[in-house]
């Protein structure tokens, strides 16, 4: 009779969370960063339709980066819970920091008890109707929840994504500025086509369905014209 | 709600009365027959060059008693489509509420929004599972009026109250006041009619029923309350403000007293 080999708690964490991280990192990144109207999402993706940011309700967005098709089905999932709340109490009861709980369970469970842990990190973004709530809230595959104030990045590369982005980040950017900071931080070094940027917003004062999706004007991910656009 | 998953063969799909019944939050079916439970009435909607106007009085009764003065019976469905209800005012704003939510709700799963044919059967769907309320005299008759993108042009729906659906050529009119609005409309509709025209004519239907029928309830000058109005087009859904409907009305008192002076 074969026994089974002991593999130790640390060692199990480590080979799941080294296997979803090569799974994250395969794909394209993408970031979110707080504007003058509210919240833009800028993600590297060269298909039109299989996307990566998209509406949950009526101040409240989604992102995903790593396999679709599991970013996919936690974004029907939310949509889910958040229409059911709304309908079951009011629209004024749905807010994003419950739906990134719920995602964390749902995401901490998979990596500990499912078959193999999600190949996923997903953003939950809302703007509030002042401005000076905005939320951002940052899942990561093991359920971790980080919140961020003025922006944070998902996917390959994130911590030099996030690095640049903190570097050049400034408060009130105009959304023109705001989509071109964000194509230029996610693509570094590279320009990343215009037709290969998905950018959608979170617009305040855009009636009550805040998400706008954005077409990308040709230039947005050419270096800036000045050096240095704090200069 | 916690976050609600489904087995492959479980999964709601797109359907979100069927997600609420997934996860039981269905309502519970009429008990009997509840005979002075408020009653909305009079809804009339007609085509014109731009799209369509849609308009709807503000009166709801429980039997010969008026319960609301201020009801809104016309409702924004979504961007470019809004209902109008007839009937149990309770269900009625309960299916008005749900089929907002399922528009909405479809749209965001599947990444684009249902065609207006598509929503019409979906309402035609919701009102023919109200049937059992209809039998005990709860019954809900909405009309569905939107502009087809697809198309560029309005276009109407009436329902019966087992779940027709009848698309209508020019306009429709539902509710207990409809044989005198509808014959109004019927009167003075013609092709070509321009958007101030339609309205006009709206609003006369609805002044028509008020008029012959005790449960229909006319623009409220003492309170300020006028009809509800709506014109949908390409821009999509606008409401009428009570300030142009107070002229339109002013126009049409005019004329009455001037018939009987």
């Amino acid at each position: 009779m074969s026994m089974p080999y002991y593999v130790a708690p640390e060692q199990a964490m480590k080979d799941r969370a080294d296997f979803a991280r090569k799974g994250i990192a395969r794909g394209r990144g993408l970031v979110a960063l707080r504007y003058i109207d509210g919240v833009v999402m800028v993600a590297e993706n060269a298909s039109q339709s299989l996307r990566k940011v998209s509406e949950i309700y009526d101040r409240i967005a989604f992102a995903g980066v790593g396999k679709y098709n599991e970013f996919d089905q936690l974004r029907v999932a939310g949509i889910r819970a958040a229409e059911l709340t709304g309908y079951q109490y009011s629209r004024d009861d749905v807010d994003a920091r419950s739906l990134a709980n719920d995602y964390a369970q749902l995401l901490g469970n998979s990596f500990t008890h499912g078959m193999k842990p999600m190949e996923v990190e997903i953003l939950v973004a809302e703007v509030s109707v002042t401005g000076e709530n905005d939320q951002i809230f940052h899942i990561m595959y093991d359920g971790t929840v980080i919140d961020h104030r003025d922006g944070c990045a998902l996917g390959g590369d994130s911590d030099a994504v996030t690095a640049r982005l903190r570097d050049a980040f400034t408060e009130g950017l105009a959304l023109d500025d705001a989509v071109r900071l964000g194509a230029q931080v996610l693509g570094g070094e590279r320009v990343i086509p215009a037709d290969e940027l998905e950018v959608a917003v979170l617009e305040r004062g855009n009636g009550r369905r805040c998400f706008r999706r954005i077409d990308v004007p040709n230039d947005a991910a050419a270096p800036a014209e000045s050096p240095d656009p704090e200069a | 709600m916690a976050m609600p998953r489904f087995d492959l063969g479980q999964d709601p799909g797109t359907d979100f009365g069927l997600l609420l019944r997934r996860v039981g939050l269905t309502q519970p079916a009429g008990a009997g027959a509840v005979p002075e439970a408020p009653h909305a009435t009079t809804c009339v909607a007609l085509r014109h060059v731009d799209g369509v106007v849609i308009a709807g009085d503000r009166r709801a009764t429980s039997g010969h008693l008026i319960s609301h003065r201020t009801m809104e019976k016309v409702v924004q469905a979504d961007r470019h489509s809004a209902v109008a209800i007839a009937g149990a005012a309770g269900p009625a704003v309960e299916m008005i509420r749900l089929f907002q939510v399922q528009l909405e709700y479809y749209e965001k799963v599947q990444g684009t929004a249902l065609s207006l044919e598509g929503k019409a059967n979906q309402l035609a769907a919701m009102v023919r599972q109200n049937l059992p309320a209809a039998m005990q005299g709860m019954g809900v008759v909405p009309i569905f009026a939107g502009y087809d993108t697809r198309r560029d042009i309005g276009r109407l729906w009436d329902y019966d109250m087992l779940g027709g659906r009848y698309e209508e050529r020019d306009h429709v009119a539902t509710g207990s006041g409809s044989l005198h609005a509808g014959t109004t409309l019927k009167l003075g509709y013609r092709s070509g009619l321009d958007r101030a025209a339609a309205i006009t004519l709206a609003a006369r239907a609805l002044w028509e029923a008020a008029d012959a029928d005790s449960a229909t309830g006319g623009p409220d000058v003492l309170r300020g309350i006028y009809p509800v109005v709506a014109v949908i087009d390409a821009d999509g859904w606008a409401r009428v403000d009570d300030e142009e409907l107070a002229a339109v009305y002013a126009a049409i008192m005019d004329e009455a007293r001037e018939a009987h002076s």
